[in-house]
């Protein structure tokens, strides 16, 4: 009961043993706006003193994204072209002081649908790392994510890491996002691209999109047709077949009918993006 | 490894100071700042991190310290307002804040600063993109931010003179605002206070029925008392307008909207007490939540003894409009709709309260501080003389403060308990609770000759009054006298009512029904002119009210009608923004631009009825020059005007006044701040007070009139003829001289036409927009405003620009993004008000057409400045698009849809 701060990542999992009810905090930014007026759970453990939770490192087989890392430093960084997204999404996370604290772990666990972040983890093929009691298991993104708020952790375990493999060579990266105001805004939809080429032609693409469906999904079919197309080809590239896959809602934002059309445009944009940066 | 402890020790550094505290377990930083180590400077606006207020530094680093567990911060340096002011950026920022009155109400400011100072730190010349980044996650309601964008870049000071009527000079009480020392509503409850806590329907219509309380009250820890319809010991009723006094304290038996009070807690001050296992059962009863539902054969009535819901109508009929509208060349109609639109202060409601002998004293923010003494009173039972409110700073009101909120839940626990009590609304009670603007439904139908000449109009309104009163009957008052716009129009039909339904109350907000009815209006004006083939521009300036011409309700104006010259003013700006728009389209395909006009009217002060303001001022024996001043200053700055005015009727010095209040106890009765008055109706009694003031002076030293004034060393001086103040006899309240002068604007009453003179004088207004849309997305991004504003005599022209800035903001909110939906939109996040990034540069163009009741000329300007922006918007995204849009907010699913022409 009580407030702990561990700063080891067996002690985590310990507290958690101990408390099945803890709650695990880190930037606090879903955590408090969802507790409103209620009363505070019993015991909350900050993970943001572990060491082990902390850094974004590089290495032959990818990039590690800590669990406690937060959004501004994932603007920080020096990242390549294909994070671009990453970046663009980081920066469109609520404001400067949401970026200082929120956590790009916090934003999967929050598993919301409208979450920024995932579409560039997913256009990244990003896996999340997840430890507990009995040793740690891996699994894509796109995996960990099972629906509104709905995520594959386990009882007792945490997000420790968020893995991304290597690259292909000078893919380029871009995500679009669309709000009713300039900042501060919850997506209607958004779009996370990462295509590469060779020879002047696509020769990889890997399209996401966020806001149109429970959990954000890669678009298999857009992805598969983008391939071949020139570097210069003007689109349009998204068709209401690539979109089946999608269930987009009606909600104070916009229309489901809106959700579907702006979700084409934004395809379209994004990859536009991803191929002039690529 | 750390043990998790209880309310474990943190020890942090605050402003520099190493500091240790006992949080509870996942304290917000923000309440223990506020509450623990006294940082008040740290304001909370949303407990969500959606509108930055309480922005602090931690380890340099801006953070929203509401989302922050207080032991996150164990070890680390925290900056608040208070510890930065004295830092180089900080003192640059206090100086280009004040001297850009970049703070209005103030609330936002600490946040702003904290955040700039951030800026600053890192990049000592920021461009405007900068600005707009580091300073996107802080919210302001009131300035339209680009007064704070201004004073971020040091740009070059707008300030002149030195406080004449004229001048454009800082704030008189902007040095509090932008050190961190304003008190707010929940800034003044004294330390050990008792917190109280109201109990809501989650229901739009619910029967209730209440368990024992005193059981639960005994068996749970924290709890002192509650407090029920029982415990109220007058009136169990509220309301703005003595006939529709309609609104319970606490309801009885059935609550009627989502959000309603049936009880209140009492508790201690660090109770943890879950309101969910309050002893309340309610039973959701079918409920009407829009006009046409409420109106339906037997549907609910919401009071028993308003048939088909509706609360009372306003009629405005002159002329014959159905056979100008048949000789009409040319007829368009159509039919308008709005949503709720919520005021957003980033102030919630608050304040505290206690008992003194046989006195209840509240201090909370109020925009109408001598209404909640009467209504305070009614509620009690008590003569209103044993009520004190004393007002604290309003962290923004715009209308929505004119109504009773906390006030009698804050003295009735004082009264109950004995000891004092504070209570603020969280975001989501403000929300559900207080008023909105009213949902508008329009049917409206115009005619013009083909010379432009305009022949005929219709107008027929419903307004979503919600459950209670409120402001509803005035919205149905007023808008039928304004809805022609400022324009000749000699046949003429106007109906409004306000329908009830179990929504919350629709009341007080800025432009009081008119800014629903001038997009009707002046959307159809452009229609008109286009189907006359005449320029916008022109169609207006051919139509615009003259002195001398007859408005609607057969008031004639020898001087000071100013519209015409608002559309002059703006003809410039409006031939080269349209070749420029014509230049970007020719060049551009995805997203295109377009420029839109509109006009608009305000009649300042109450519609027909007594207004009176009375200013007091007393010079003490030592030399003090005191202005009483009830005039609630809820960031527009009516302290500033009226200190500048009586200054200048007196003849010393604006800085040498002292202002007073306001307080029911010490200021006299200035009206509430509402209706465009303050620099009208109390500006004209501060120059009555300062005239009188100054002949009883040059009277005492047998000056003549044009005698120059001194108040300096103990000595008042008028030309080469001194006085020693020490030497004049003390009146009963201190003063060697003293004035009291009061002003009521001269008006007429309606007849069952609407015929009469509602007002002693209007403000007239002209805007231009020019925004680009992108055809795909159907979003809008304003790209610049022109504002042409008759204010009669800009009394402080700075103060004029942050009124139509900050009005413009909200216009545009209300056009492109604002909707409040019960139960749906109940926090900042998904309830969107405009931020940094989404008001565009704005022109203000002064236009001056004295008028003859004015004090100096001036007219009032709080409410005109949002009434064109909507409709000028509407007509530029026509301008780029083709497509119209009648219902508001044009959120882009909406815009998108128009431009494939989907109904």
């Amino acid at each position: 009961m009580g407030y702990a701060a561990p700063d080891a990542l067996s002690d985590v999992l310990s507290l958690l043993a101990q408390h099945p009810s803890a709650r695990v905090v880190a930037g606090g930014t879903d955590f408090f706006p969802a507790l409103g007026d209620g009363v505070p759970p019993e015991t909350l453990i900050d993970v943001t003193r572990v060491a082990e939770l902390g850094g974004i490192t590089h290495g032959p087989e990818g990039w590690r994204i800590g669990a406690a890392v937060r959004w501004s430093e994932v603007i920080g960084h020096p990242l390549p072209p294909c994070f671009d997204a990453l970046k663009t999404a980081a920066r469109a996370v609520g404001s400067v002081q949401i970026q200082n604290v929120g956590t790009v772990a916090g934003n999967l666990c929050n598993a919301s649908p409208a979450a920024d972040g995932v579409p560039p983890l997913l256009a990244l093929e990003a896996e999340v790392e997840l430890t507990g009691p009995t040793g740690t298991r891996r699994m894509p993104v796109q995996e960990f994510l099972q629906g509104v708020r709905k995520t594959a952790l386990r009882r007792g375990e945490i997000l420790s890491a968020i893995h991304i493999p290597a690259q292909p060579d000078g893919a380029g990266s871009a995500f679009e996002k669309l709000g009713s105001r300039k900042y501060l805004v919850i997506s209607i939809v958004m779009v996370a691209a990462n295509i590469w080429c060779a020879g002047g032609r696509i020769t990889g693409a890997r399209v996401a999109v966020g806001a149109a469906s429970p959990v954000a999904q890669r678009l298999p079919g857009l992805e598969g047709d983008l391939i071949g197309l020139p570097v210069d080809a003007p689109g349009p590239f998204t068709r209401p077949a690539h979109l089946t896959i999608l269930s987009p809602i009606a909600d104070v934002r916009g229309s489901a009918a809106y959700r579907a059309e702006a979700v084409a445009e934004l395809c379209d944009r994004a990859i536009r993006g991803a191929m002039r940066h690529g | 490894m750390d043990k998790p402890t209880g309310d474990m020790q943190t020890a942090l550094t605050l402003n520099g100071t190493r500091v240790t505290v006992t949080p509870k377990v996942g304290e917000r930083l923000s309440h223990t700042l506020r509450e623990r180590l006294g940082a008040r400077d740290v304001k909370v606006g949303c407990n969500a991190g959606d509108c930055g207020a309480c922005t602090v530094l931690v380890d340099g680093a801006p953070v929203c310290a509401c989302l922050m567990p207080t032991q996150q911060a164990a070890g680390r340096m925290v900056e608040t307002l208070k510890g930065l002011r004295d830092s180089v950026e900080g003192r640059a920022l206090m100086q280009r804040f004040q001297d850009h009155q970049a703070a209005q109400c103030g609330i936002c400011t600490p946040g702003m600063m904290v955040s700039a100072v951030a800026l600053l730190r890192a990049a000592p010349r920021p461009s405007e993109a900068q600005v707009m980044d580091a300073l996107a996650g802080v919210l302001c309601r009131c300035t339209g931010y680009r007064k704070i964008i201004d004073a971020v870049m040091d740009a070059p000071t707008p300030l002149s003179g030195t406080g004449a009527v004229g001048d454009a000079i800082r704030r008189v009480d902007g040095a509090a605002k932008v050190s961190g020392n304003e008190a707010f509503g929940d800034d003044v409850a004294p330390d050990g206070a008792l917190i109280v806590r109201i109990i809501r329907t989650p229901h739009p219509r619910a029967a209730f029925t209440l368990g024992d309380l005193a059981a639960w009250a005994a068996a749970t820890p924290g709890v002192v008392s509650t407090l029920t319809a029982a415990d109220v010991p007058g009136l169990n009723a509220f309301g703005v307008i003595p006939a529709f006094m309609d609104q319970p304290v606490f309801a009885q038996s059935e609550a009627r909207f989502r959000g309603e009070a049936v009880a209140a807690v009492i508790t201690t001050p660090d109770a943890d007490v879950d309101l969910a296992q309050f002893p309340v059962t309610f039973t959701p009863l079918p409920d009407v939540q829009t006009v046409s539902a409420a109106m339906a054969d037997g549907a609910p009535l919401i009071h028993a003894d308003r048939a088909q819901n509706i609360m009372t109508g306003g009629f405005v009929q002159r002329g014959d409009a159905a056979a100008a509208l048949a000789r009409a060349d040319v007829v368009v109609e159509g039919h308008f709709t709005s949503g709720f639109v919520e005021h957003a202060y980033i102030e919630p409601e608050a304040g505290f309260a206690r008992t003194i002998g046989d006195r209840v004293e509240i201090h909370a923010c109020t925009q109408a501080p001598v209404m909640d003494q009467e209504a305070v009173a009614l509620i009690l039972g008590w003569d209103k003389s044993r009520v004190r409110i004393v007002p604290t700073a309003v962290g923004g009101g715009f209308g929505s403060k004119l109504d009773l909120s906390v006030q009698p839940f804050l003295a009735l626990a004082a009264i109950k308990t004995g000891k004092p009590v504070r209570l603020t609304y969280s975001r989501g009670e403000s929300m559900q609770s207080t008023t909105k603007r009213h949902p508008s439904d329009l049917h409206v139908k115009i005619g013009a000759l083909k010379d432009g000449t305009l022949s005929g109009m219709q107008f027929d309104g419903l307004f979503n009054t919600g459950a209670y009163a409120s402001w509803g009957p005035t919205v149905a008052n007023r808008v039928p006298v304004h809805a022609s716009g400022p324009y000749r129009i000699a046949d003429y039909r106007a109906e409004a009512k306000g329908i009830h339904t179990h929504c919350p109350p629709s009341g007080a907000f800025r432009g009081f029904g008119v800014p629903q009815s001038a997009i009707a209006q002046e959307c159809l004006f452009d229609e008109l002119a286009q189907a006359l083939g005449m320029d916008a521009l022109e169609f207006r300036a051919h139509n615009a009210l003259k002195n001398g011409q007859p408005t609607v309700c057969g008031q004639v104006f020898d001087q000071g009608v100013g519209i015409g010259a608002c559309f002059t003013a703006l003809r410039p700006a409006w031939d080269r923004l349209r070749g420029e728009c014509a230049t970007f389209n020719a060049a551009h395909d995805g997203v295109k631009r377009g420029v839109g006009v509109a006009g608009g009217w305000y009649g300042c002060g109450n519609t027909s009825l007594p207004n009176p303001s009375t200013i007091k001022a007393g010079i003490t024996a030592d030399g003090r020059l005191m202005l009483h001043q009830g005039a609630m200053d809820i960031g527009q700055g009516s302290n500033t005007v009226i200190a500048q005015i009586f200054a200048q009727a007196l003849g010393l010095p604006v800085g040498q006044i002292t202002l007073i209040g306001a307080d029911t106890d010490v200021t006299p009765d200035a009206g509430k701040t509402s209706a465009s008055r303050q620099t009208f109706v109390t500006g004209a009694a501060a120059k009555l007070s300062g005239a009188a003031m100054r002949a009883e002076i040059l009277q005492r030293l047998n000056a003549p009139e044009t005698a120059r004034l001194t108040l300096a060393n103990g000595e008042i001086t008028a030309g080469d003829r001194a006085l020693r103040l020490a030497d004049l006899p003390l009146n009963g309240e201190g003063y060697v001289f003293q004035s009291e002068e009061t002003y009521d604007p001269p008006t007429k009453p309606l007849d069952e036409n609407g015929q009469g003179a509602p007002y002693a004088q209007f403000g007239y207004a002209a805007h231009l927009a020019v925004v680009e849309v992108d055809l795909a997305l159907g979003t809008v991004k304003p790209i610049r405003f022109v504002a042409a504003h008759d204010v009669g005599q800009a009394i402080n022209p700075l103060l004029v620009e942050g009124q139509v800035q900050g009005g413009i903001a909200q216009g545009l909110g209300m056009a492109l993004m604002e909707e409040y939906l019960p139960g749906r939109t109940e926090n900042l996040h998904d309830y969107l008000i405009p931020t940094i990034g989404d008001i565009p540069p704005i022109d203000t163009l002064i236009v001056e057409e004295p008028d003859a009741h004015g004090p100096y000329g001036a007219k009032g300007l709080g409410e005109h400045v949002l009434i064109p922006t909507a409709p000028a918007l509407l007509n530029a995204i026509y301008n780029a698009t083709g497509a119209r849009i009648r219902r508001v907010p044009a959120t882009p699913a909406r815009l998108r849809a128009a431009l494939k022409g989907t109904p």
